[in-house]
C-alpha cells in the first residue's frame, strides 16, 4: 500500500483485494462480539478534516478509527479558524504540529487532498474532494457487491445518473475496472463528463435496455448543490427517464442488487419502494463502510510510522 | 538472562512426521486427563463426558489452527467425544506491528457456544518470546471470559521475554536466539516436520 489513499488509481488489484479481504476478516472477527474494539492503533491520532457537510462518511471514519483505538479529532470548517480565512496549508500544518498521524479530508475543491499530501508527513485519506474522487466509498461498494454476489470479476455494474458531478462514480469506475467488473454508465448527455469516452466503460442513454443485463444497479444522487446550470428540463422528466421505480425494478434479473451511496433523493433518482426493497443494499453499504474504513486505516497506519513504501 | 547456547542443536530436521504425530497423540491424551481431573473437584463431580464439552481448543494462526484441529480429531478418536475448535487471529493485537509493518489478517472463528465460562486451551506451533501468546490472551479478553486459559505448543524453544509458560509442550528444544525453528504442517506446507536452521548465510559470530 502507498502512504496515502487519494484516488482509486492508488490501488492496484493486489492492494484493493487486500483491503477487501482485511475488511472481511475484521467483520468476521468483530461479529457478535461484546467488545467491538481492537487495540491496533492505540496512541495514533486521526483527524477528520471536513470542509463539506457529511453525515455518514464522517461518522463512519470516526467510528472506524475509534474501533481501532485511535484518538479522533473532528474538525469541521464551520466554527473554526477557517471562517477567519485560514488557508488549508496552515490548517494542516497546525494539525500536524499537534501530532496527527493521519488526516481524513473532505473538501469542496477537487484535488485538495493531493495538495495536502504534499504538505504533511502523515497519511492522507481522501473522503471526497469536489467532483473528483471518493475512494473509500468505491471500496465499500465493491465490498458490498462481493459480499452479496460472491465475486467482482466479470460482474456487470450499471451506474445511473449524475455522473458529471459524482466523485462516487469516478472512484467506482476506476476501482471496479481494476477489480475486473464490467461497467456501464447511463445518464442524460448533459450529465456525462467531456472525457467519458476515455473511461473504461460502456456509455448508454437508455436505462430500460441495460437493466435486464445488470448484476448491480448503482443509482447516483442528483447533486443539486453542484448544479449551476439547467442540465435537464425538470425533476419529473429526469425521474421518468433515469429514475429507478417499481416498473423498472421489475425488468431486473432476480438476484440483481440496487445500490445508492446516499443521501437519497427519494422519488427523484430512486423510488421509495425500490430503496426499501429486498434488492436494496443501501443500509448494508453504510455498515460495510465502517469495516472497509477500518481496513484502510489499519493498512495505512498500522505499520511503521514513516511510510516505507 | 540469555540462556547459554551450549545446547543449541545442529541445524537440520528436529522432528519427523512420525514424531509430530506421536507428540500430537501424547498432548491429546494429556488434555483428556487434565479435563477429567479439572472436573473432579467441581460440584458436577465426574461428568460423563470427562469434562471435554467444557474444553475449547483455540488455534493461533497460521499453524496453530490446523494443530488445534488435529488435537480435537485425536481426542475424538480416543474418547468418542467431539471437542469445540476455534481460531483467533492476533495480528491486530501484536505489539510489533510498528516494527514489522502491517500484514494480512487471518481467520477468527469461535465455536457457536462461545468461550464464556469454559476451559480455553490456546494452541500454537512454536513458543519463543511469548509475545504471540500475550497478544492471544489480549484477544481472548475481548472475545469473552473463559473459566481458565491454558497453552499447548508443539515446540518450546526458550528465550522468553514475558512471564509466560506452556501447560502442554510437545518438545523442549534449547536453541540459540539467532537460530530459526520452522514448523511445517501438511495442511499448509504439504509435509509434517520441524526444522532448525541457522540464520541465513551467517556464521556464529558471537
Amino acid at each position: 500500500m502507498r502512504r496515502h489513499l487519494l484516488e482509486a488509481a492508488d490501488l492496484d488489484l493486489g492492494d484493493a483485494t487486500l483491503v477487501l479481504d482485511t475488511a472481511a476478516q475484521i467483520d468476521a472477527a468483530l461479529a457478535g462480539r461484546e467488545v467491538k474494539k481492537l487495540p491496533t492503533l492505540r496512541g495514533r491520532t486521526v483527524v477528520n478534516l471536513f470542509y463539506e457537510d457529511s453525515t455518514r462518511t464522517r461518522i463512519s471514519f470516526e467510528l472506524a478509527a475509534k474501533r481501532l483505538s485511535a484518538d479522533v479529532i473532528n474538525f469541521s470548517a464551520k466554527g473554526s479558524s477557517v471562517s477567519k480565512g485560514e488557508s488549508l496549508k496552515d490548517t494542516a500544518q497546525t494539525l500536524e504540529a499537534m501530532g496527527s498521524d493521519a488526516i481524513v479530508i473532505r473538501h469542496g475543491a477537487s484535488g485538495a487532498p493531493h495538495r495536502l499530501a504534499q504538505w504533511v508527513r502523515g497519511s492522507v485519506v481522501n473522503a471526497g474532494d469536489g467532483t473528483h474522487e471518493h475512494p473509500t466509498q468505491a471500496l465499500l461498494d465493491a465490498y458490498t457487491i462481493r459480499r452479496r454476489l460472491g465475486r467482482l470479476d466479470g460482474v456487470r455494474v450499471v451506474l445511473v445518473g449524475d455522473v458529471l458531478h459524482s466523485r462516487v462514480a469516478r472512484s467506482n469506475v476506476g476501482l471496479l475496472h481494476t477489480l475486473g467488473a464490467d461497467v456501464t454508465v447511463v445518464a442524460p448527455p448533459t450529465l456525462l463528463p467531456v472525457g467519458v469516452g476515455s473511461w473504461p466503460v460502456t456509455v448508454s442513454y437508455d436505462l430500460d435496455t441495460v437493466l435486464p443485463k445488470a448484476d448491480v444497479v448503482m443509482m447516483l444522487r442528483v447533486q443539486g448543490e453542484r448544479m449551476n446550470a439547467s442540465f435537464f428540463p425538470s425533476a419529473r422528466e429526469y425521474s421518468r427517464r433515469y429514475g429507478l421505480d417499481a416498473r423498472r425494478m421489475a425488468l431486473l434479473p432476480d438476484d440483481t442488487i440496487v445500490m445508492h451511496p446516499g443521501p437519497m433523493n427519494r422519488g427523484m433518482e430512486i423510488a421509495a419502494e425500490v430503496a426499501d426493497s429486498v434488492r436494496s443494499t443501501i443500509v448494508e453499504q453504510v455498515g460495510n463502510g465502517v469495516s472497509v474504513r477500518m481496513a484502510v486505516l489499519y493498512l495505512l497506519l498500522g505499520g511503521a510510522p514513516e511510510g516505507s513504501s | 538472562m540469555a540462556e547459554p547456547a551450549l545446547g543449541a542443536p545442529t541445524p537440520g530436521a528436529l522432528m519427523s512426521a512420525d514424531d509430530v504425530a506421536r507428540v500430537v497423540d501424547r498432548v491429546a491424551h494429556q488434555l483428556i486427563e487434565r479435563a477429567a481431573a479439572g472436573r473432579a473437584g467441581t460440584s458436577q463431580g465426574a461428568a460423563p463426558d470427562g469434562g471435554l464439552t467444557d474444553l475449547v481448543l483455540v488455534g493461533v494462526p497460521t499453524r496453530g489452527a490446523p494443530l488445534a484441529r488435529r488435537l480435537a480429531g485425536r481426542i475424538e478418536a480416543f474418547t468418542g467425544t467431539a471437542v469445540d475448535v476455534g481460531t483467533v487471529d492476533i495480528t491486530l493485537y501484536r505489539d510489533d506491528l510498528r516494527l514489522r509493518g502491517v500484514r494480512a489478517l487471518e481467520d477468527t472463528r469461535l465455536p457457536a457456544a462461545g468461550i464464556d465460562g469454559r476451559l480455553v486451551v490456546l494452541v500454537d506451533d512454536v513458543l519463543f518470546s511469548g509475545r504471540s501468546v500475550r497478544a492471544a490472551l489480549d484477544a481472548l479478553r475481548d472475545l469473552g471470559r473463559p473459566r481458565a486459559v491454558q497453552l499447548a505448543v508443539l515446540v518450546d524453544r526458550g528465550h522468553r521475554e514475558l512471564p509466560i509458560r506452556a501447560d502442554y509442550v510437545g518438545k523442549n528444544v534449547p536453541t540459540s536466539r539467532t537460530q530459526q525453528v520452522k514448523v511445517k504442517l501438511a495442511e499448509i506446507d504439504g509435509v509434517d516436520e520441524v526444522v532448525v536452521a541457522d540464520p541465513a548465510g551467517a556464521e556464529a559470530t558471537r
